[in-house]
């Protein structure tokens, strides 16, 4: 035990450090439990849930099988094809709106300027609960209810994409916008050619968020939306649990695992972005 | 340089116009940053406005170049307004102190950024789908050989496909200046182009500088905090402070004849020697109590400006001289700087510049543990009145100012 006390002291973990660190793994413990507990219950019999000790393995593996159930049962695929519409109709829109909007606060003199911000900030305190009446009044009164464009509409304008853009475009260097205005380029092109570029990380980062909150929401969608051949993977996901599955632990989680299987592997790749662009962000 | 090349884009052939700056004002928030400013640049000039930090110099160069509104005043540039005009329109190129260089294109699209603009569609600029654009191949060969050329100009053809991060200072310097080239401007603005660049480079790219604008015969405005770059190479030097520009005249003039005190300190290294004297009634200046061989108009105290070179140390009679001792030597190679303080005041001090010859011969006669007379011809003296405006002065006849001291 000394001896690996002295090692961790030699490559400079001191007693603060380690208990840090012991922190942290219980917290990583605790976030990653559920998901190995899905996984693990994807590979297993679905009684095996119900054994009064925990098995870090499965005790009887039965392969792909609750993968080929869930599959068999539920439209998988038409689930993620509809949380890939949702998420990118609203990133594409979120991107065309908060990116000029951000650019405005961020560089442009004029009056109400500060106001406008302070908008903005106060935007970010409004959970959408909030509007959801009012939305889903006007989505009822124009016969849109029911319908991807539905599932979107609340989302398109994204306060905390302006603000987090606003704060990226700040940092960008007035010598540069000056030299491309001298050069005969319009204020969009010097947006889009000269700004963006310099701005994909930040990009990138707020796209990851942008993607897990809206194939993760339930709420929204199962205001909206009736029709099981929109859903999009939570409410798919909720559909599937009270009709053909309810007991189908095993498929179940097969299910859960294909469906969160996306966003693990978009985090992956934007991951480098993702975390330079979340520094860049904050206080330099 | 190299040479400027021929057809089809002679570089050596720029346009060239007249600037006219008049009662310019900006004001940002309470603090008023240009006080009327008013200069006229002729066609082809080199003109540099100098100043210290904060003056508002680089702020009257963005005004120039409608980068920013100013709050009073007119802009003319080839005898037309252009205070309406947005800054790519008023045909001015701008290189800046940061560079400003597109960052993630290469250094081929960065030059060629203000000719594609120009010439080509803004269909034919967007990206991917730009390529398929058609009807722009003519321009396109265009705009390809106009950037080869100015490449050859500032030397760096082996460049052109490297990104901004990839290239030293020097190298961004040469690129910036490519782009503000390219277009033929008729007139160059440069916002402290140097000051990025290390002590050595900077004395090379003095020169580069200088010789571009013999070149292209363009206007140049150049805006700079060091002396020295608008001393070697302007055709004219305008000094700015505290909003307002004190004197615009060629750089000897302006080191020989300033004409406010604040000129005379601000231009010239090291700085101008200056001493309290005083007025009589007859107009006989005297420092310190010591009548000098000078004389002047108004009455009441003045201050004397001596530069460190006009000083002789020791030197025999002359018209102006004042006790000192010697407090330190700073040995510049050929030259010495003497840092002294005279007797009469003891608060200041003062800077001689000799050579390394006069020292060693002041040194073997033992004179620089004495006490030592600061010796100068009326002649070259400046004088200043209370309020820091230059002072008419001439050498009295007849009047035996200083025997020695």
């Amino acid at each position: 035990m000394s001896r690996v006390r002295s090692f961790l002291t030699r490559i400079g973990f001191g007693p603060g450090q380690i208990a840090m660190h012991l922190f942290l793994l219980v917290c990583a413990f605790a976030m990653v439990f559920p998901f190995y507990w899905m996984v693990l219950t994807a590979f297993r019999p679905s009684q095996e849930v119900f054994l009064p000790t925990f098995h870090w393995l499965p005790q009887e593996f039965v392969g792909f099988d609750n993968f080929r159930d869930a599959f068999a049962k539920a439209p998988l695929w038409r689930f993620m094809a509809n949380g890939l519409i949702v998420c990118a109709g609203i990133l594409v829109v979120q991107l065309l709106t908060a990116i000029p909007c951000a650019y405005a606060l961020a560089k442009f003199e004029f009056r109400g300027r500060q106001a406008l911000f302070a908008l903005v900030l106060f935007g970010l305190c409004v959970p959408v609960q909030v509007p959801a009446l009012p939305l889903y009044l006007g989505l009822a009164f124009t016969g849109t209810l029911d319908s991807y464009f539905s599932m979107m509409l609340p989302f398109f304008l994204s306060v905390f994409a302006i603000f987090l853009f606003r704060q990226v475009f700040r940092s960008f260097p007035d010598d540069i916008i000056h030299a491309a205005r001298l050069d005969g380029m319009g204020e969009f092109e010097i947006l889009w050619r000269i700004v963006v570029p310099s701005a994909k990380p930040a990009i990138a980062a707020f796209a990851v968020f942008s993607i897990t909150a809206h194939w993760n929401d339930l709420y929204w969608p199962l205001v909206v939306v009736t029709s099981p051949e929109l859903a999009p993977p939570p409410l798919g996901m909720m559909y599937f649990r009270d009709t053909d599955l309810g007991s189908s632990f095993g498929s179940l989680m097969a299910a859960a695992t294909v469906l969160t299987a996306p966003l693990m592997i978009l985090f992956l790749f934007a991951q480098r972005h993702f975390i330079r662009g979340i520094t860049m962000t904050g206080v330099k | 340089m190299k040479p400027a090349d021929g057809p089809p884009h002679q570089l050596g052939l720029t346009m060239t116009a007249t600037v006219s700056i008049s009662a310019i004002e900006k004001r940002f928030g309470a603090t008023q940053t240009l006080k009327g400013v008013s200069v006229d640049v002729a066609a082809g000039e080199f003109l540099t406005l100098v100043g210290p930090s904060g003056c508002g110099k680089s702020t009257l160069l963005r005004i120039l170049a409608g980068l920013i509104p100013q709050d009073g005043g007119t802009i003319h540039i080839d005898g037309a307004p252009v205070d309406h005009l947005a800054p790519k329109d008023r045909d001015v190129s701008m290189v800046f102190q940061s560079y400003a260089l597109y960052p993630h294109m290469t250094v081929r699209e960065n030059i060629s950024t203000p000719l594609r603009v120009q010439k080509l569609h803004r269909s034919a600029r967007m990206p991917v789908i730009g390529r398929f654009v058609p009807g722009q191949a003519t321009a396109r060969a265009e705009i390809a050989s106009a950037v080869e050329a100015v490449a050859r100009q500032v030397e760096i053809e082996s460049l052109l496909s490297r990104r901004p991060a990839q290239l030293s200072g020097g190298q961004r310097q040469r690129v910036a200046l490519a782009r503000a080239m390219v277009r033929q401007p008729r007139v160059f603005l440069m916002d402290e182009p140097l000051s990025n660049l290390d002590a050595r480079l900077r004395v090379h790219m003095r020169g580069e500088l200088s010789e571009l604008h013999r070149q292209l015969g363009a206007t140049f405005v150049y805006v700079t905090h060091d002396q020295v770059e608008a001393m070697t190479m302007s055709t004219r030097v305008a000094l700015m402070m505290e909003g307002e520009i004190i004197q615009v005249a060629p750089p000897q003039e302006i080191y020989a004849n300033p004409a406010d005190i604040r000129v005379a300190r601000f231009i010239g290294s090291p700085e101008i020697n200056l001493f309290a004297a005083e007025a009589d009634d007859q107009g006989q200046v005297s420092v310190a109590g010591r009548p000098t061989g000078l004389r002047t108009k108004p009455k009441g105290p003045l201050t004397i400006g001596l530069r460190p070179e006009v000083i002789a140390v020791n030197g025999g009679p002359s018209d102006i001289a004042i006790p000192a001792r010697l407090n330190r030597m700073e040995r510049l190679g050929h030259d010495v700087l003497l840092h002294v303080r005279p007797e009469v005041d003891a608060d200041t001090s003062a800077i001689v510049r000799v050579s390394a010859a006069e020292v060693e011969a002041l040194r073997m006669r033992g004179h620089l543990e004495e006490r030592l007379t600061l010796g100068a011809p009326a002649a070259s003296a400046l004088l200043f009145a209370a309020d820091g405006k230059r002072l008419p002065s001439r050498a009295a006849q007849g009047v035996q100012a200083a025997e020695r001291v």
